[in-house]
Parts: C-alpha cells; sequence; structure tokens
C-alpha cells in the first residue's frame, strides 16, 4: 500500500508558537516529523506570498501559528496573519486547492501540548485529504532540474 | 486614484491557455495603491498561474516585471529587451496602461488582468469609494465639495429623490444617499441657500458624451 | 388658463380635483389599459399612466396615453428621466400633444436596480427639476432646450412627484419650492398614511406660499390586507406607513381587510379635505383600479364637476 506522508510547513512565531515547540521538545511531547518549522519574528511577517511559495514548491499543508488574541508581542501581528491566511484560502479555492491544506493556529509559548496537538491534527487531516494537486508537477520540475 | 480589482483566476487562465511564455506587468502606482496590480499582487498572481497549470500537469514560464507606470510611453518603452522572453502579456495595470502596452507592443497579444472600476478614494485602509467621473467641469464648490453626478445613483443635480431613506440610497443601505451629505455639509458651511439654486441641465460635452477626450499643453509638447 | 387641460380646468373652478393611476401592460395588450380606464370613467378627472414603472418594462405611457384619449378620456403622461435623453423627451413631447395629450408628470424614476432590466444604463441626462424647467420653456418660451423655436410648441399642463416622507425631511418643503420656481403647475404627492407628519410638511408649504402657486393633489392608496401594510411600511423606501395602520389592517379577519383598508382611505380623504392647500386627491389603487369608484363615492367626491 502506497502510504502517503505529507509534507506540513509551519511558519512558527518566535514569541509563542516557536518557544511552544521548544517547549514540547523539553517536555519530551512528540509531534509527527512531517512538520518543518519556519521560525518568524512574528506571525504578521508571514505575507501572502510565503505562502503560496510554500504551496508552488510541493507542501502538501500549510499553517501560521502565532500568539493568542491580545498577546502578539508586536500588538497585531497575529491578526493581520489571520486575514492575510483567509485572503489566500479565497485564492487556492480560485486556484482549486482544498483551502483547509491551510490554516492558522494560536497558542501561548509554555503550550507545548498545544503545539503539538496542531501538529498532529494537521498532519492527519493533510493525510487524509492527499497529496497536493501540485504533486505530479512538482516532482516532474525536480527530475528535470537533476 | 484609479481603482481596479483583480479578475477572477479562472477567466486569466483562459485568457492565456494557447500560451506557454507570460510577461506577467504590475505598476506602481494607482493599482499598488489599491492592492489590485503592483509588484506583491504580480508576485501572487504568478504563483497562483503557475499553481493553476501545475494542477493541469502543465508548466508556465512567468516573467514578473512591475514599471513605474505602465501609462507614459517612457516607462513603457523599458520592456523592449524583455519582450522576447514571451508569447503574450498579461498586465494588471489599469485600462490606460495595458493599452499604452498594447500600443507600443502591437505584435503581441496584451490581456488585460484587472477590471478598472473608479476614480476614487481611499475611505479607511482597504476601502476605496468612487468619487469622481470626470465630467469635465466640476461643480463642487457649489454642492459643499461633494459630487453628485460620482455620487448619486441617479446622478441628479438637484437631489435628493423620494426615495432617500435615512441618509442612505434607494438602491442599498450600504449606499450613503449624496444629497443628504451635500445637504449636511451645506448646513455646516452656512452655504444653505446654495440648495435652493437651480442647477441648469449639463453639458455633457465635456464629460464622456463629447467623444474621447484629450488634452494638449502647447507649452509642453515638443 | 396655461393649456386647454381638464385637470387644469377643474383645478382652477376651485373644485377639489381627483386623479387616479392606470398601468400599462407588460405586453402589447391595448385591451388591458381601455378596461382598466374604462372603470374610472366619470369618477376622475383624469388618469395618470405610469412609465415603466419600478424599472419594469411595460406598454409605453405614451401609447397607452393615446388609447385612453381616444376613449375621451383625459390621459396624464408620466415620462421619467431614467430612460429618456433630452431629445426623446421633448419629441415625445412633441408627439403627444399632437395626439391630444396636454398634462403630464416629469419624474426621475425609480431604480433600473429594481426592475427586470438591471443590467440597463441609468440615463438621466436631466433631472426631474430641469425636466420641469425645460417642459416650461417649450410651452411659455415656444423654445427647444437646445434654443431653437418649436413650430406650434405644446401646452403641456406640467406636474411632478413630491414625497414629504422621504428623508431629509427639512429639504422637502425646499424641494417643493425649487420644483415650484422651475415651472411645476401640480403636484402629486406619494401615498398618505401618517397625517400627522403630512399636515407638518403642508405647515411647511403654506408658510412659504407655495400652496397658492401650486396645486396640491394628496396621494391616497387602499391597503388590501395586513401583508401589503407591512410590505409597504418596511420595504419601500420613502414610504411611512404608521404603526397605527399596520395594527388597524390586522385587528380585523381576513375576509374584512379590503373593506377595512377602504374605510381608511376614505377617513383619509376626509380628513385632508379640512387641510388648507390639499386642492384634490390622486388615488393610486395599484392592480385594484376598480375600487376607486367606491372610494370616490364614500368621500362624496361624486360626481365629478361638469367643466
Amino acid at each position: 500500500m502506497n502510504e502517503f506522508e505529507p509534507v506540513i510547513v509551519a511558519f512558527c512565531c518566535h514569541y509563542c508558537a516557536y518557544t511552544a515547540a521548544d517547549t514540547a521538545g523539553s517536555d519530551r511531547i512528540s509531534y509527527p516529523p512531517n512538520v518543518t518549522i519556519v521560525r518568524v519574528p512574528c506571525a504578521g511577517k508571514v505575507d501572502a506570498i510565503h505562502l503560496m511559495k510554500a504551496f508552488e514548491k510541493g507542501a502538501d499543508g500549510v499553517y501560521v501559528a502565532g500568539c493568542l488574541s491580545g498577546d502578539c508581542h508586536f500588538k497585531n501581528g497575529n491578526t493581520r496573519a489571520a486575514r492575510r491566511i483567509a485572503y489566500v484560502k479565497q485564492l487556492l479555492g480560485e486556484i482549486g486547492i482544498e483551502d483547509e491544506r491551510l490554516e492558522m493556529f494560536q497558542m501561548s509559548a509554555g503550550m507545548g501540548d498545544r503545539f503539538a496537538q496542531v501538529a498532529a491534527e494537521m498532519t492527519d487531516k493533510v493525510r487524509s485529504l492527499g497529496p497536493s494537486p501540485l504533486k505530479n508537477a512538482v516532482a516532474a520540475a525536480r527530475k528535470a532540474v537533476a | 486614484m484609479i481603482t481596479a480589482e483583480r479578475k477572477p483566476l479562472e477567466e486569466l487562465v483562459e485568457c492565456i491557455r494557447p500560451y506557454q511564455r507570460i510577461l506577467l506587468l504590475g505598476c506602481n502606482e494607482c493599482v499598488t495603491v489599491c492592492a489590485a496590480g503592483g509588484r506583491k499582487e504580480v508576485a501572487l498572481l504568478a504563483s497562483a498561474l503557475k499553481m493553476a497549470y501545475a494542477k493541469e500537469d502543465k508548466t508556465l514560464d512567468i516573467h514578473e516585471i512591475t514599471l513605474e507606470r505602465q501609462c507614459d510611453p517612457e516607462y513603457v518603452e523599458e520592456l523592449a529587451p524583455h519582450i522576447d522572453k514571451a508569447d503574450a502579456i498579461m498586465s494588471m495595470a489599469c485600462g490606460c496602461g495595458v493599452q499604452e502596452v498594447a500600443r507600443r507592443y502591437q505584435q503581441m497579444p496584451v490581456f488585460p488582468a484587472v477590471n478598472t472600476k473608479f476614480m476614487g478614494a481611499s475611505e479607511h485602509q482597504g476601502v476605496w469609494a468612487e468619487r469622481c467621473q470626470g465630467c469635465g467641469d466640476c461643480l463642487l464648490g457649489l454642492t459643499g465639495g461633494v459630487c453628485p453626478i460620482a455620487r448619486c445613483s441617479k446622478r441628479l443635480m438637484n437631489g435628493p429623490c423620494g426615495g432617500s431613506s435615512g441618509g442612505k440610497c434607494e438602491i442599498s443601505p450600504d449606499v450613503d444617499c449624496v444629497w443628504q451629505l451635500i445637504w449636511d455639509r451645506l448646513k455646516a458651511l452656512g452655504m444653505e441657500d446654495q440648495y435652493e439654486k437651480i442647477m441648469p441641465a449639463k453639458d455633457w460635452r465635456t464629460g464622456r458624451g463629447g467623444g474621447p477626450r484629450k488634452i494638449i499643453r502647447e507649452d509642453l509638447t515638443e | 388658463m396655461k393649456t386647454d387641460s381638464t385637470l387644469e380646468k377643474v383645478l382652477e373652478s376651485g373644485n377639489l380635483a381627483v386623479t387616479s393611476e392606470c398601468g400599462p401592460p407588460r405586453g402589447a395588450l391595448p385591451e388591458k389599459i381601455k378596461e382598466k380606464a374604462e372603470m374610472l370613467r366619470g369618477y376622475v378627472d383624469a388618469v395618470n399612466v405610469t412609465d415603466n414603472q419600478t424599472a419594469m418594462v411595460r406598454m409605453s405611457s405614451f401609447a397607452a396615453c393615446v388609447f385612453i384619449k381616444q376613449m375621451g378620456m383625459s390621459p396624464i403622461l408620466q415620462m421619467v428621466t431614467r430612460d429618456r435623453n433630452r431629445l426623446a423627451m421633448q419629441a415625445d413631447i412633441l408627439g403627444a400633444y399632437s395626439h391630444g395629450i396636454d398634462t403630464m408628470l416629469c419624474l426621475s424614476g425609480d431604480h433600473p436596480h429594481f426592475g427586470d432590466h438591471p443590467t440597463a444604463i441609468n440615463v438621466h441626462d436631466i433631472d426631474s427639476i430641469q425636466f420641469v424647467d425645460m417642459v416650461r420653456n417649450m410651452r411659455d418660451e415656444g423654445k427647444f432646450q437646445g434654443g431653437a423655436d418649436i413650430l406650434n410648441p405644446p401646452k403641456m399642463f406640467i406636474g411632478a412627484a413630491a414625497n414629504p416622507f422621504a428623508d431629509p425631511f427639512e429639504l422637502r418643503v425646499a424641494r417643493l419650492a425649487k420644483k415650484a420656481a422651475a415651472g411645476v403647475d401640480f403636484i402629486q404627492t406619494q401615498c398618505i398614511y401618517n397625517l400627522d407628519k403630512f399636515e407638518k410638511w403642508m405647515e411647511g408649504v403654506r408658510e412659504r406660499g407655495l400652496h397658492k402657486k401650486v396645486h396640491i393633489l394628496a396621494g391616497i392608496t387602499p391597503m388590501k390586507t395586513v401583508g401589503m401594510a407591512r410590505y409597504m411600511k418596511n420595504k419601500v423606501p420613502g414610504m411611512d406607513v404608521p404603526d397605527e395602520i399596520v395594527a388597524r389592517m390586522g385587528s380585523v379577519p381576513k375576509e374584512k381587510m379590503a373593506d377595512e383598508g377602504i374605510a381608511i382611505c376614505v377617513e383619509t380623504i376626509e380628513r385632508l379635505k379640512s387641510v388648507e392647500g390639499v386642492s384634490g386627491f390622486h388615488i393610486m389603487a395599484i392592480e385594484w383600479e376598480q375600487k376607486v369608484p367606491e372610494i370616490v363615492e364614500k368621500a362624496g367626491l361624486y360626481p365629478r364637476p361638469e367643466i
């Protein structure tokens, strides 16, 4: 049986989500290896194009993890991120890619278990959605370069 | 500024279907300000088009170039060295820019990526509203600085009509009744007497009705 | 007398005038307009014919007016600025006058948004006030809007609409003053349910002497059902239906609602008779024209004066 393992990119803000990942690590709470973390100073630093490029380059799922409401180190970076994710979801819909492949989550620095839970949930969800519709083209492009 | 909105992706994909190499052009002026066709939007659209093609296991070669303006021939000229990189051009500029590019590069099919909407101003971040219809004979001094030609659904110059309700236009509760706004302004300015002066029938020749318009400055032409 | 209009004659004679309204059919069906007009014969001094009302295409007001004129009744040509430019309007006015139509109503018109052709362009080459001014010039100066002389100018008795219930209320008298200054001869108001508000508007009108410059016909529409009352209260812009009216319509059983509606109508007319400056009544019984004779009789306005 062909076991599909999704590639998930997680943009995590330094102050909360990335620290939560650290906490998960030091508390020995495991989370799926499918998730690759990209540390950003703030969820608000993530622009629409970063999310698009992640999918363009073959990610099966992408999420942005930021601080809880009212707790953003930069005041409203998390709310800006949420609006951008909504915009890109719409764009994905226009392209014909399931918008559930992109999500936003919020957590605080100490929530190691939440970080792990989110990582697992997203991985499971994307696994059931299947590989990104762009998979073939991405693979072909890689072959061409190789 | 001139405002615009990106066309639905489906429509754009259909336009460029016959082509493999596209030049995607942005404009650094109006469409940047209303987030419809500037550098960022060009990057997003290029990514989206590539993904749409990839979904059908096809590749698309896109070159992204954002010009300072597309409505001045000097800037449009800057595309000349890049023209042979593509079989078609898609421009995210307003209709003015698209036409200038088409005029200069006659051998290239040029497609608009946005629907040019109106001349407007920003009400607050992310919201732009129609303000001017280019009637060619500005009467804003008589209406407290609020334009009935652009903002009255019926273009009434002696409004309001009988459908004005709670400061809103009969066509939608989201549309202000501009004559309510004009009256409020005239009151605030102590210019109430202006209201009863009958504005005579407009000479539409100064507007689009007189045919496509041109401005020539003799002192500036070479 | 400015014209040969029957309506003008009745108004100048000091009698209360009565007008009503017919909506033309949504097809080439002359019988429909003739049937409706026939129901009104003898009960009204003149009959309005609406012009693509609510922006829905119907037989043109002009054509329907011709049929009514041929029946020996007096039509009022309604014309909106929404659908025609000034050339077409002047041409239609000459055409209508040549058919003996001598009374008209100058209106802006409902926005195409409401109708069956929302994709159409909204003309509004001129607005209703500029329109009144244009027709007055055609009649009194004998000139086209563009300045040239008219051979045998149309002597139109010029009407317009007024809505005392639209916002902002403080402008509604000033707007009537503007129409009066532009040369309007008579006004038909939006249908009246809120008598207090109407009387307040009339106070403002009288203060400026406008009731002496312009004949004001009070608009009246009978309610058929409580549903209609609620619809008009909540869904029609520029309409003011007090809660008491809705309650009253709802207080009677279904089979008695129509009669209650007529009763309210007649009471309204009686009360308005005593309001100084009201020169008559414009009864709009949309798709219920057969009730107009009953209303006119019960309100003591029958028979119509022989002028």
